[in-house]
């Protein structure tokens, strides 16, 4: 008997043994979620910014323990994280029941039918305040008249420059600058320090890099991608224009390497001092700013820079997605709107301090006195630029989707970057901004065939 | 793979095969038997997953558009022949794989020879040659393209403006060597990275030359390079093929210097980038699939034409000898 019982106890621990080899396989091969969830927790798939990974931890304490329900996250990097929401909510495969998805997929998921519409919930949730949240953004997560996410921040673009560095040239930035006088103003500032340059413009291919920035001077200049009939613009004298002054100013007056410079890039040069001047998203003031900063307090913020229309900021925001292959709505619901809530913002700021708040999205943090003594500096602005983005109707004619640095189809991805490859080698001076473009008018073309 | 590559010449004649003693079929089927599993489990996950991506190709099927999902026929792979970025990758990909393979067997070649000699603080310098072998690809690039390229702080520029200083030179030139040399940028890297890897195994070729035919070749009265002619690059011809071979397979496959230093921008994709764009970024399975196919196609094809070829030119050089 001993013998047999030494014997079951080996293969007991031998069947364990196999089983959590299994549960590592399972977890390895990217599946995640469901095999360390369990059946009752909501999975929720999101990406990896600071503002997510700060919600993760204060989630077990302040979420479960009030409503009882557990949450298993997924955080993956950008890029990975947009494909994996494609992959699991294309295929309605329910895995995720919430997802970070942005303005950019909601008309299209939208449009799929892949995701839960959020109205009746938002409608019966007084306590959430929807009318809080700022008209752009609720706007954008508006499709076909139904709301179908919730942001938990939002930003726009506005233009950063050195308030020293101009006191000391003797240079006046404009309230509401022109592009025209963005331009003069960077042939002033280049060289006011040593090794410093006028203006930090991205350069770097990618739909969500170069294209981001330079789509809001198309803009403001009178250009668009597709007429309302799909008929692509990249050739048509607006466009033209817009890219040549971009890629002119750019190569004057822009950073060494700018075929090679995004968003980091960017923010790297101005808060080394490389730069007297930086057009990108508002988030980035929040960097700038940050304590320890060699720049903090130095730097003046702007709205974008415009020309022929009224604003030219974009916009862009992180939101909450519910699957509509999600068995646990309900759930959701409750997850998602403690995530954008106000408690929320304040459990942040009281926490770990209200300039690290997922802001950008609520009329009433831009009222709360903690918060403006933080972020003071931009806070204004930010607002400003986010209550002014108009993606239905961003430039000087009407468009076929919304969007303000993109266009909203899922094409996109690939033809913003493809594109932006083009450009790229037109910043670096490979080939000259009308070959780009002509290049990339084919590109749209095969794409506005599938549209009409 | 090794069947292609042919007897070296010094080896002698194969004794001719045992006889082998007839097996009864069960007998023979005892012995296969503990290998079925492997092969089985070899099947599924190399040749099934290939057979899906070839159904794959026939499809028009973007994952974004669900309800459009049709079968094309040869649609993509008309796609593929005819789409000019798709063309320019495959161009990009050979010159990268070729400069980038011959570079590092002419520079590991070098350095090989140069550690086959005994000197002081031989064990260090391997060492210290070994490491970019050793570094995370990714990491590597990103080194590449931040700590040495880039035109503000790089080295390449912060080592030019320090020599121009010495020589007077207030405004010395500060190329922005990306954009100015994107293809050879990445090239650059690669190089860098896998040389050592050339090195390594050109040093154990080197080692396992027998030392008394060196000598004997030395007494005879030939020169230093009369020896590496027609005893050393002979004997290392094994050696260079597996060192070609395994190079090319691998570098063929590059990814990350492309994606790290110029995000595929200035004409420098190569396939396994745009492969990755047409998959990830516009979710075309079908077109993505068939341009693999394409790719796997290509490979094989070129492989066998380079292992022929360099086997072929061995056995005229052993010939001749």
């Amino acid at each position: 008997m001993p013998h047999q019982q030494r014997r079951r106890g080996t293969r007991a621990r031998a069947f364990a043994g196999t089983a959590a080899m299994a549960l590592l396989a399972a977890g390895c091969a990217g599946a995640g979620g469901t095999a360390f969830g369990g059946g009752d927790a909501l999975n929720v798939l999101m990406v990896n910014n600071p503002q997510m990974v700060q919600l993760q931890k204060l989630t077990a304490e302040h979420f479960t323990e009030e409503t009882g329900i557990k949450v298993h996250f997924t955080v993956l990097p950008e890029n990975d994280v947009r494909d994996k929401i494609s992959q699991d909510f294309s295929n309605q495969a329910g895995q995720y029941d919430v997802g970070t998805i942005s303005n950019f997929e909601v008309p299209f998921f939208a449009k799929n039918d892949w995701l839960h519409p959020l109205d009746t919930y938002a409608e019966q949730d007084t306590a959430f305040d929807q009318d809080d949240i700022l008209e752009p953004l609720r706007d954008s997560l508006t499709a076909e008249g139904r709301l179908y996410a919730e942001p938990f921040y939002g930003e726009s673009s506005f233009l950063m420059y050195r308030k020293d560095v101009f006191e000391a040239k003797g240079l006046t930035m404009p309230p509401d600058p022109t592009w025209q006088q963005v331009a003069a103003l960077a042939a002033r500032a280049d060289g006011a320090e040593r090794g410093m340059k006028g203006i930090c413009l991205r350069g770097l291919p990618g739909w969500g890099e170069l294209i981001a920035p330079l789509t809001t001077v198309v803009n403001t200049m009178g250009g668009t991608w597709f007429t309302e009939d799909w008929e692509p613009q990249l050739t048509s004298p607006e466009f033209k224009k817009a890219t040549r002054f971009y890629v002119d100013l750019v190569r004057k007056h822009g950073e060494r390497g700018a075929s090679q410079s995004g968003y980091a890039e960017c923010l790297n040069n101005m808060t080394q001092g490389k730069t007297a001047m930086w057009y990108d998203a508002t988030a980035g003031a929040g960097s700038l700013e940050a304590a320890g900063s060699p720049v903090k307090g130095k730097i003046g913020y702007v709205p974008a820079p415009v020309e022929r229309t009224r604003s030219s900021g974009w916009l862009y925001t992180w939101a909450w997605g519910i699957q509509k292959a999600s068995k646990k709505s309900d759930d959701a619901w409750k997850f998602v709107s403690w995530a954008s809530g106000k408690e929320y913002e304040a459990l942040v700021g009281e926490t770990s301090g209200w300039a690290d708040v997922p802001a950008g999205k609520r009329a009433s943090t831009y009222d709360n006195p903690a918060y403006r003594e933080a972020a003071g500096a931009f806070a204004d602005v930010t607002e400003r630029a986010i209550s002014r983005a108009d993606p239905k109707n961003p430039g000087t004619q009407p468009r076929p989707v919304p969007g303000i640095q993109f266009v909203g189809i899922p094409e996109f991805t690939d033809l913003g970057t493809r594109v932006a490859q083009e450009i790229s080698a037109a910043v670096a001076g490979r080939q000259s901004v009308e070959k780009a473009l002509a290049t990339s008018q084919k590109l749209a073309e095969q794409v506005a065939k599938e549209y009409r | 793979m090794t069947t292609a590559v042919g007897t070296t010449p010094q080896s002698p004649p194969r004794p001719p095969a045992p006889a082998r003693p007839k097996r009864s079929g069960t007998r023979a089927w005892v012995t296969r038997a503990p290998l079925l599993p492997a092969l089985v489990f070899l099947i599924v996950v190399t040749q099934l997953p290939f057979v899906a991506t070839l159904v794959i190709s026939l499809f028009d099927w973007n994952s974004l558009s669900p309800d459009e999902r049709a079968f094309s026929g040869l649609d993509n792979y008309a796609y593929v022949f005819t789409d000019t970025a798709l063309r320019d990758s495959v161009l990009n990909t050979v010159l990268l794989t070729a400069s980038v393979v011959i570079a590092t067997v002419v520079v590991g070649l070098a350095l090989a020879l140069l550690l086959d000699r005994t000197f002081f603080g031989r064990g260090m310098v391997r060492t210290l040659l070994i490491t970019p072998f050793l570094i995370v690809p990714v990491s590597a690039a990103l080194l590449w393209k931040h700590a040495l390229y880039n035109p503000e702080y790089g080295l390449l520029n912060g080592a030019l403006s320090g020599i121009g200083e010495l020589f007077g030179d207030t405004d010395p030139a500060q190329p922005d060597w990306i954009a100015d040399m994107p293809l050879l940028a990445v090239v650059a890297a690669l190089v860098w990275q896998w040389t050592p890897f050339m090195m390594l195994i050109l040093l154990a070729g080197l080692q396992s030359r027998p030392a008394e035919v060196v000598e004997a070749a030395r007494l005879d009265g030939a020169s230093a390079w009369q020896t590496f002619r027609y005893l050393t690059l002979p004997h290392l011809r094994r050696y260079l093929e597996l060192g070609v071979l395994l190079g090319a397979v691998y570098i063929v496959q590059n990814f990350d210097a492309v994606f790290t230093i110029t995000a595929g921008g200035l004409g420098t994709a190569n396939l396994p980038y745009t492969i990755y764009q047409t998959f990830y970024q516009a979710h075309e399975y079908g077109l993505a699939s068939a341009a693999g196919v394409v790719v796997v196609i290509g490979t094989i094809i070129i492989a066998t034409f380079a292992l022929r070829t360099v086997s072929s030119l061995f056995s005229e050089e052993a010939t001749r000898a």
